[in-house]
């Protein structure tokens, strides 16, 4: 920061900055706070102080009559994360391409589409969950859970696409087929570069809020619990801070996530600048 | 068929419109259906009946719930709005570099992407009876006993809702207002406006699809939720959700079949009013 530029400071920009820290602190503080209590000593409890340190919760986490099926449940919400994700990204790719031009019903399915994102998790849950049930199918973490995440999952993804293309330069386009590029090399070479960062963000969308979704996979899941629902459940009868070890873990596992996500799009842009100097 | 090879769209748009038939509508019109189907102890039995509505609608306990909903809804509407229409003011117009202003964009929008119910359990150790808080001010001498209404209460619903979903105002009304265009701003200062008469004559204004969108998010998730308040107040709220997720885990689908009609036409009422505020495909 120059000198002249802090001259320049608005009214009120110290009283703001404390407002946003204050914030962020707000944001975060609670989970950092079971963060360093999962570290308590074997003979801590679930708040301050501090009983020792230790990785015992950690341990205890992986052993699986302590903790019901950690193992199994995490599988599970993986898998599932990882197919919502690829048809998130397909899905809503498809569609965005299909909404640059017009199209009869277009307009009726995006307010569906929107519809889908705010009602209520609970009525797309129970219906889904009934809706099995009276077909005769029973509902499985792998069909009627993954439905129910793609309700969540691919608003995002078609909302992001639409900003996507309401950006996009057709210019590139237009001089790719100039040069006589078919219709799917121009989309290979020019459209899916130009559209990968925001490709990215939607896997990102559609892994995280799976793996995290809560309210739409309690009526879908079947006899298998996916993660969330394991954590629900032990929010009820366990009073250790093993609890904290695994909400720990996972918290840490989609800032990774989320990490690996905004590094790959930086390194494609940057590639991008190196690829084109002379673009300024 | 012709118009399938004529337009491609019908194509590329058919994965998207089938989750949206199968995993939509269908449930949706499911429910509306076995709202009105009689059930005993075991089973479901297929009738055209109103006797789920009437018991709901007469119920006093349907009223309180509802009450309470509103109560929630429109307190974490008011709460978030101001904050997050806060963060955004300061890092749309006070934060100069672009990549500190996505930094802290991005800061403001992670936990998004976290679970939300490691998000919920971490208030336990900081409010809490032997939590930091009251640990904290009893040894400071603020208070001689542990206040009881932090945690398991409805302030620590609210709590929770304005910590869950403040990012949803956040990240529309950002949008909106990077879209301003700041000899706006500077026009109504050389005016001799105030700073605050420039927040709530131009900016306001200006961000008005931001914030509908914002309130639009904020409040179907706090209308339709039923975890956050089952967690947050203990057991001792019941919001609408919360009803109805009690009927479903003593297999009274039909009931609990009626209320969710109910609660989704309630949402769509608020959402008719909210989205004339808005031109959605505008916003993106």
């Amino acid at each position: 920061m120059a000198a002249p530029d802090k001259a320049k400071r608005k009214a009120g920009f110290i009283p703001l900055t404390i407002i946003f820290v204050l914030f962020i602190i707000f944001l975060y503080g609670p989970t950092a706070t079971i963060a360093i209590l999962s570290f308590q000593g074997p003979d801590g409890g679930l708040t301050f102080p501090m009983n020792g340190m230790s990785l015992h919760w950690f341990r205890q986490l992986f052993e699986e009559q302590q903790v019901g099926d950690f193992g199994g449940s995490l599988t599970r919400s993986i898998l599932l994360g990882i197919a919502v994700m690829l048809c998130t990204a397909v899905f809503s790719l498809l569609a965005g391409l299909a909404y640059r031009r017009s199209f009869m019903g277009g307009n009726v399915l995006f307010y569906l589409t929107l519809v889908s994102l705010i009602l209520p998790s609970i009525l797309i849950s129970l219906g889904i969950g009934i809706m099995f049930d009276r077909i005769g199918l029973s509902p499985g973490w792998y069909s009627s859970a993954f439905g129910a995440h793609l309700t969540w999952t691919l608003p995002f993804g078609l909302l992001i696409m639409f900003a996507v293309f309401n950006r996009f330069n057709k210019s590139y386009e237009a001089a790719a087929i100039d040069m006589g590029a078919t219709s799917w090399q121009t989309f290979r070479l020019v459209v899916f570069p130009l559209i990968l960062p925001s490709l990215i963000g939607v896997c990102l969308f559609g892994f995280t809020l799976s793996y995290d979704e809560f309210a739409r996979t309690l009526m879908t899941a079947g006899t298998f619990n996916t993660l969330p629902l394991e954590i629900y459940g032990m929010t009820t009868n366990v009073t250790t801070p093993v609890l904290y070890a695994l909400g720990t873990m996972t918290t840490l596992f989609s800032f990774t996530l989320i990490s690996a996500a905004l590094i790959a799009i930086w390194a494609v842009r940057k590639s991008r600048a190196r690829k084109a100097p002379t673009s300024a | 068929m012709r118009f399938l090879t004529a337009n491609p769209s019908y194509l590329q748009v058919t994965p998207l419109a089938l989750v949206i038939l199968l995993f939509l509508l269908f449930p949706v019109v499911t429910i509306v259906i076995v709202s009105f189907w009689d059930y005993n102890a075991y089973q479901l039995l297929p009738d055209f009946i109103f006797e789920n509505y009437e018991f709901l609608l007469t119920s006093s306990v349907t009223l309180s719930a509802y009450l309470k909903t509103f109560f929630f809804a429109i307190t974490s509407w008011l709460i978030t709005l101001t904050l997050g229409f806060t963060v955004a003011y300061y890092l749309a117009f006070y934060i100069r570099s672009p990549l500190l202003q996505s930094v802290l964009f991005v800061l403001c929008t992670v936990p998004f992407l976290t679970s939300n119910i490691i998000r919920m359990i971490s208030w336990i150790p900081l409010l809490g009876r032997n939590g930091l808080v009251n640990s904290t001010l009893q040894e400071i001498n603020l208070i001689d006993a542990p206040i009881e209404w932090l945690l398991y209460s409805d302030f620590a619903v609210i709590l929770a809702f304005v910590h869950l979903y403040t990012l949803f105002m956040v990240v529309p009304i950002f949008n909106s207002m990077m879209r301003i265009d700041r000899n706006l701003i500077e026009a109504s200062i050389d005016a001799g406006a105030s700073a605050f008469q420039t927040i709530f004559q131009v900016v306001v204004p200006l961000c008005k699809s931001g914030i509908a969108i914002g309130s639009i998010f904020v409040v179907t998730l706090v209308m339709g939720d039923f975890i956050t308040v089952s967690l947050m107040s203990g057991g001792l709220s019941a919001s609408v959700g919360v009803l109805i997720r009690n009927e479903i885990s003593l297999l009274q689908y039909p009931a609990a079949a009626a209320g969710a009609v109910v609660l989704l036409i309630t949402v769509l009422i608020m959402l008719s009013i909210m989205f004339r505020f808005i031109n959605i495909k505008k916003e993106l």
